[in-house]
């Protein structure tokens, strides 16, 4: 199980995945070649998965982002997974999730201005199967994205 | 802008998979030099296309099994101000990410717990003590998949 010295490795990188272990190692008062090994370990169980870009849509000229929250049709057996398959060939979704609640699924996505969004809204979106009720929120502002876990 | 090319788009969504990629093993998928691949990347990062890195850590194996997300109405509008409510927010640790949208709800709170019960504390004695909170909802997050969009 995971002590101290790998909670505080994380707390460290999730903070700035960029920092080179021997500073890792400074700041946790250990040694470069015990960091090194405690992060192998931590990727062999898969605490950690992995290392992503991340990729800023508005630079990009998508200056829009909705949250699109689905309720879908539960009488179709099949509305889950005929759903997700549509959802996932959209180009334009970023990220799909599902819930327990009132909201089944939730689609994150993306558009260059409004009238791009009215195209995909009208022509991609509404098209999905097995929708029962459809709401949107438009994202105005991102005041925290860390995603850190309370290490 | 800068009209990024096919190499570029490559790069960014090779770069989103998997951040920890050198420049020589991209340029050999992609047919480019390790400078000229270098520079590119380079090139990403001072446009702020690559706006940096996110560790993907396995929450559950780190002891968080439920990830909530919570819309928040806040009860009186123009009585209260945003700025107390979002400063209070983003300092709840357990909260990993806060949007502020338009639309059924005024905020959208991406919330960690270790557990059910974890989570009926973080919300009463947290979320509910917020300053101007009104309606909340929340959905369990049953699945995440996070696509690479438009790349």
């Amino acid at each position: 199980m995971l002590d101290d010295l790998d909670r505080r490795i994380l707390r460290i990188l999730q903070s700035d995945p960029m920092v080179p272990i021997v500073e890792v190692a400074e700041r946790c008062e250990s040694q470069p070649a015990t960091v090194a090994r405690r992060l192998e370990r931590l990727k062999t169980h898969e605490v950690l998965r992995g290392q992503h870009a991340v990729i800023d849509w508005a630079v990009l000229g998508y200056a829009v982002e909705v949250s699109l929250r689905f309720t879908l049709d539960k009488t179709n057996a099949k509305a889950f997974d005929e759903f997700l398959t549509a959802a996932r060939g959209i180009r334009q979704v970023i990220a799909i999730q599902t819930f327990l609640g009132r909201v089944d699924v939730r689609l994150s996505v993306i558009a260059k201005d409004m009238a791009d969004y009215q195209k995909l809204y009208r022509n991609e979106i509404l098209n999905l199967p097995h929708i029962s009720e459809l709401e949107a929120l438009m994202h105005v502002a991102t005041l925290k994205t860390a995603e850190a876990l309370p290490l | 802008m800068i009209p990024w090319d096919k190499l570029d788009f490559a790069l960014m969504r090779a770069l989103s998979e998997d951040a920890t990629q050198s420049a020589g093993s991209l340029g050999r998928d992609l047919g480019l030099s390790q400078p000229a691949t270098w520079r590119r990347i380079k090139r990403l990062q001072e446009a702020g296309v690559l706006a940096g890195r996110r560790i993907d850590l396995n929450a559950e194996a780190l002891g968080f099994g439920v990830t909530v997300f919570l819309g928040v109405k806040l009860a009186t509008k123009g009585l209260v101000s945003l700025e107390d409510f979002e400063r209070a927010v983003t300092a709840i640790p357990e909260v990993q990410t806060v949007q502020h949208v338009l639309g059924l709800y005024d905020y959208r709170l991406r919330v960690v717990a270790r557990d059910i019960s974890d989570f009926e504390r973080v919300l009463r004695r947290r979320i509910m003590a917020l300053p101007g909170v009104g309606d909340v909802e929340a959905n369990v997050l049953l699945s995440e998949e996070r696509l690479t969009g438009p790349l």
